[in-house]
């Protein structure tokens, strides 16, 4: 039996989708470990603080020693909670946290799942993500976790209309909702990338777009509860909200939770906005030209930078912005933010029709 | 044989988180197993081939409304044992609504079969080269734009009547302008008063 019918078979296709997704798994768990630590840094340098440098070289190890530290320590489970509903929680929100990068392009066919509803299939796993938050909050049978929960359940509601009117310009612009063919649309120079506007025919655009951009980002803070709209763990008011009455493994779930959305937040604005995979200042022609496996490591290597920049700016914005208030919060979504993007659709749309043509 | 066992599968978990949103002691928890039910038809409609209707299931259902449901039913305070106590009352009352509705529902069924649209044919696969948006957008804004539309108003006039519901204009609360507070400058908010020595300013005066 040669391989290649092997891998087609129900066996070998189940066998390397499995290796897919522990491969996917461990780079992102492995990836979130050195982001957090850069977090922490960008956090210390910015208040001229060293951060965490005891534990291994320019204290590298700190996740890891970190990580060990909350899975050694003792579950404690406080009397009124919903047993069963308290511990379920923080694991739905680290399952959907992962689910979603099923279909994230690291590299030109380099994705799990090809879906063509890829942009829906995120968009519906991050919706769910309020109810690990939820029903942490409920489950632990206490005041400030419910508030916390009640606030988050209200605000990442609010900010999900925003980013999928935002998106379904991106999804008008290139005519399809699979993640591949958008970043596709954006190959070649970066006056391609749909933050510039999209190249020939809708370069004009830039100035929707990039504006567009930027509310997406802004929008992504707000969704993954990040400074400075961390009004659901708010320490000054709710002393942490929804993970009041969690220790150990099971806060170690939610706070990981948090992180992956946040690294695939920062994914999301670079598969969107800026072009994928592709570097940009490389003809796509020149790309083609070279060997297989040089051209592959400068797509995975684009990527993991672009999204390891925009990782690092909302590190920045949590160490320089203050935390909103819940009805500024609020206001800015429904307000601000949802006319804003409305408008950006009508406009765009528009601009599909009239101009481009259909 | 893959698709089968999926299918029995999630049949099953939508069908007895069904049963356990109607039999769940916690209300809380009657929506939680809700959510399942909803999660796992989407699962059923990825099988159909129609992800596009499994996604806005899962969004729109999952993500949005059943959120709002669990928000209103954890915000109620509840007596447990008092919700109970009307379980055996209603029940012969609930198995006679549950009957007629299986009734209706198997002779609606057997009708379509033997009579309706579907009559003598057999179901079209779908084509391989039309994703699901494309196929549904075909049709959804050509020869069905007028319900479409109809359907929009509709929503649109539930919207604003639920607003005008709601909205109470109170007079004597006090508001934040974030205009008005961007645009206050020193000349608006400082006024300075020379202070003769020796008389200081008077109360009246700094009004």
């Amino acid at each position: 039996m040669d391989p290649v019918s092997f891998w087609a078979t129900p066996v070998g296709w189940t066998l390397i989708t499995v290796g897919q997704i522990l491969l996917i798994t461990v780079g992102v768990l492995v990836g979130v470990a050195f982001l957090l630590l850069a977090d922490r840094k960008v956090w210390a340098s910015v208040q001229m603080r060293k951060g965490p440098n005891v534990v291994g070289p320019f204290g590298l190890l700190q996740s890891f020693a970190d990580m060990i530290k909350f899975v050694l320590k003792e579950v404690v489970i406080p009397a009124g909670a919903d047993k069963a509903v308290f511990i379920i929680a923080p694991i739905i929100t680290v399952i959907l946290a992962f689910m979603a990068w099923a279909v994230i392009p690291f590299a030109p066919g380099w994705v799990v799942s090809d879906l063509n509803v890829g942009i829906l299939y995120i968009f519906a796993v991050s919706s769910l993500g309020v109810y690990g938050i939820i029903m942490g909050g409920w489950a632990s049978n206490s005041k400030y976790p419910f508030l916390g929960s009640l606030r988050s359940a209200a605000q990442m509601v609010s900010y999900e209309v925003s980013l999928g009117l935002i998106i379904i310009n991106v999804i008008l612009l290139a005519g399809t909702m699979n993640l591949s063919k958008i970043v596709e649309a954006q190959s070649g120079y970066f006056w391609n990338w749909f933050a510039f506007g999209g190249g020939a025919g809708t370069w004009p655009l830039v100035v929707i777009l990039f504006p567009m951009s930027i509310i997406f980002f802004i929008s992504a803070l707000a969704e993954t509860n990040r400074p400075p709209f961390d009004l659901p763990e708010a320490e000054s008011e709710l002393v942490a909200g929804y993970q009041v009455e969690y220790s150990s493994t099971p806060y170690l779930l939610f706070m990981m939770g948090e992180y992956v959305n946040i690294v695939f937040m920062s994914a999301m604005i670079t598969l969107l906005f800026f072009g994928g995979w592709n570097p940009g200042f490389l003809s796509q022609s020149f790309l083609e030209g070279l060997p297989a496996w040089i051209a592959y490591t400068i797509y995975l290597l684009t990527f993991v930078t672009k999204t390891v920049f925009w990782f690092l700016c909302i590190s920045l914005v949590k160490a320089f912005v203050p935390r909103y208030r819940y009805d500024q919060l609020m206001r800015l979504g429904w307000k601000v933010f949802l006319p804003t993007s409305l408008v950006a659709v009508v406009i765009v749309s528009a601009w599909r029709v009239f101009v481009v043509g259909a | 044989m893959l698709q089968s066992i999926a299918f029995f599968l999630l049949a099953a978990v939508a069908t007895v988180s069904g049963l356990l949103v109607v039999t769940a002691r916690n209300p809380v928890h009657s929506v939680l197993w809700l959510i399942l039910a909803f999660f796992s038809s989407a699962g059923l409609f990825v099988l159909l081939g129609a992800e596009f209707l499994a996604m806005l299931l899962v969004v729109v259902y999952v993500g949005a409304v059943a959120v709002l449901f669990l928000f209103v039913v954890m915000m109620l305070d509840v007596d447990f044992v008092k919700l109970r106590e009307g379980y055996a009352r209603y029940l012969p009352f609930g198995a006679i609504i549950s009957g007629v509705l299986l009734a209706e529902m198997i002779m609606v069924s057997v009708a379509v079969v033997q009579g309706g649209a579907t009559n003598g044919r057999t179901p079209v696969e779908p084509s391989l080269d039309v994703t699901n948006v494309q196929a549904i957008g075909r049709v959804l804004y050509t020869d069905y734009i007028y319900f479409f539309q109809a359907a929009g108003i509709v929503l649109l006039i539930a919207m604003i009547g639920a607003i005008t519901l709601t909205l109470r204009h109170k007079p004597h609360i006090k508001r934040q302008n974030i205009t008005d507070q961007v645009n206050r400058d020193r000349n608006k908010s400082v006024e300075v008063k020379s202070a003769q020595s020796g008389q200081g300013v008077s109360a009246e005066e700094l009004l």
